[in-house]
């Protein structure tokens, strides 16, 4: 088969968020993007406008990246109303300009939630989820060296699970596609990757009972059941994991209720 | 954290009183609609249930209140939850946002919800409180005086005796019905309370943690089918009076003739 020539050079117009600072207004500016190769990335196409810009004398767009093959969740952007582009599963550094025709306008925004407020134009700080994680997204007892493989029983469909929850790259892409704001896909996956696992049982309660409440704190939005989440998810992240969390979350508050108090004093030596 | 902090202070304790609520007020509306449905059959049948009804007493009041508490605890959820998640959303809109996937009746419960509210409380002032077309409530002096023909029965036990003077519920439901306004507003009520079901029965099993992808179609279909047979439960009585299939019989006997 004769492969068809991609190379055909096109151009498309850019609607681009830019704000100078957390504070400033911010407002849309239209950017002409020419002569693009299909198969350049999303990013690469916005490193080539850059270029232009300051050759002009003009600020370049501020974006966030960091590994460009979709793996650290550093990439943000909303394109054309969805977080991360048309693709599915598919994080912005990921997405090609061949997914979109000669003359297309792009509509190019940060990731917009109260906790993600823009550092700026297309930056967002998202130290939101690192705190989260602080509240409850570890395992307290000291791992040690790597113990044997079959020492400790996992069933395999436990552990594959625990992986998929374990692909979260903590972008955001699901508050940013939720009418909520809400953290819930982000958190349920951090709740499932260890609840699932034998090394994650003694803490199950806590954590989930301390990163919900951090994540309320933070000012996230609360969930409505719509999916939109793991439908803009770049590792498709099941909203099957809420469920899971929510059932956790309940009985973990039922377990913490009646949970007898241990006779006073304790401790070791 | 303690119990009651948890599930009226968190976002996940909340979610859930409005899914348990949710469940309640299911269960009500598809017990009242299976009663109401004897509207089909011979007046006795509905008089009869509804003086059934009101001989209970005290557990009648105990299950007014159980569901007037339901349906505030997830009125007041509803509303700080919504609150809290257009605070959430932040103060910059999306130049442009699209839905991904998201079901029509999920971005409407809102909107749904609140003229399921507007329909509750004319309904009330209607039927049960005759504030609103009180010519034709069951209390006045032409409809207070329904002779039952026949014995009206629950679970085989007789709790209506044949010959005792009830309430015309029967009758003030069909005039009531007669204004064509008030027909059609019914019918739109329940067809957007059918459709804030639509998502709500769903919705409820993934806030409940009870919904996977391994059965979420099945739910999908199973709660499809319940919305659309309730939607044409509730619809046939108004339609019914509206299509003229259900008439208000002249007057009987035992109330006209003797005057
Ligand atoms: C007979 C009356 C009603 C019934 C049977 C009902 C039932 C339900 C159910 C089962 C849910 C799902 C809970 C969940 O998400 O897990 C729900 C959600 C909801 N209801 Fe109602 N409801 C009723 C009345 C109302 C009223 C009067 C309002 C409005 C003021 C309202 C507003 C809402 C809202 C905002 C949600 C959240 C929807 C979402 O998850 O996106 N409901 N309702
Ligand atoms: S830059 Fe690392 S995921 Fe996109």
């Amino acid at each position: 088969m004769v492969a068809v020539n991609t190379q055909q050079p096109f151009s498309v117009t850019l609607r681009v968020w830019r704000q100078a600072g957390p504070a400033q207004p911010g407002k849309f500016v239209e950017y002409a993007a020419k002569d693009l190769s299909p198969n350049m990335s999303f990013l690469e196409m916005l490193d080539v406008v850059n270029d232009e810009l300051t050759v002009k004398g003009e600020e370049p767009i501020a974006f966030a990246h960091d590994c460009r093959e979709g793996i650290c969740g550093t990439c943000s952007c909303t394109i054309n109303g969805k977080p991360h582009g048309p693709g599915k599963g598919i994080a912005t550094c990921q997405t090609y300009m061949r997914s979109f025709k000669d003359g297309d306008t792009i509509f190019v925004e940060p990731f917009r939630a109260r906790a993600f407020p823009v550092v700026k134009d297309l930056i967002t700080d998202r130290t939101a989820f690192d705190t989260i994680t602080q509240a409850g997204g570890f395992i307290t007892a000291r791992a040690g060296s790597a113990p044997d493989a079959n020492a400790l029983p996992i069933p395999k469909g436990d552990a594959d699970l625990a992986m998929d929850a374990a692909q979260c790259i903590g972008c955001g892409a699901c508050v940013a596609a939720c009418k909520n704001a809400s953290a819930m896909l982000f958190v349920s996956a951090k709740v499932g990757h260890l609840g699932l696992l034998p090394q994650g049982q003694a803490e199950r309660d806590r954590r989930v009972l301390a990163m919900v409440n951090t994540m309320d704190t933070l000012g996230f939005g609360s969930c409505t059941n719509q999916y939109e989440c793991s439908a803009a998810c770049p590792k498709l992240i099941s909203h099957d994991f809420i469920a899971r969390m929510n059932r956790d979350y309940l009985k973990a508050t039922f377990r913490d209720a009646f949970k007898p108090a241990p006779a006073g004093g304790g401790g070791g030596a | 954290m303690n119990l009651v902090g948890n599930l009226f202070g968190s976002s996940i304790g909340r979610k859930i009183l409005m899914a348990v609520t949710g469940l309640i007020l299911i269960g009500f509306v598809i017990g009242h609609l299976v009663g109401n449905l004897q509207v089909f059959s011979h007046p006795d049948k509905l008089n009869g249930y509804a003086h059934f009804l009101r001989s209970l007493g005290p557990a009648l009041w105990i299950a007014r209140i159980g569901l007037l508490v339901a349906v505030v605890i997830h009125i007041w959820a509803a509303t700080v939850l919504t609150l809290e998640s257009k605070r959430a959303r932040g103060g910059e809109p999306y130049g442009v946002k699209t839905w991904i996937q998201a079901t029509l009746s999920s971005r409407y419960m809102r909107w749904t919800g609140v003229v399921v509210l507007a329909f509750l409380l004319y309904h009330l002032a209607h039927f049960t409180l005759g504030v609103v077309q009180s010519d034709t409530f069951k209390e006045t002096e032409a409809l207070r005086h329904y002779k039952m023909t026949a014995d009206y029965h629950v679970l085989g036990f007789t709790v209506v005796r044949a010959g005792s003077e009830v309430l015309d519920v029967h009758r003030m439901v069909l005039l009531g019905f007669q204004p064509l306004v008030v027909a059609i507003f019914y019918i739109i009520a329940v067809g957007l309370l059918s459709l804030h079901l639509l998502h709500g029965m769903d919705s409820l099993f993934q806030t409940l943690g009870w919904r996977n992808a391994r059965w979420a179609r099945s739910l999908r279909t199973f709660v499809m089918l319940a919305c659309a047979a309730y939607f044409i439960g509730s619809a046939a009585i108004p339609g019914a009076v509206l299509t003229g299939l259900l008439k208000p019989v002249p007057v009987t006997p035992s109330v006209a003739a003797h005057p």
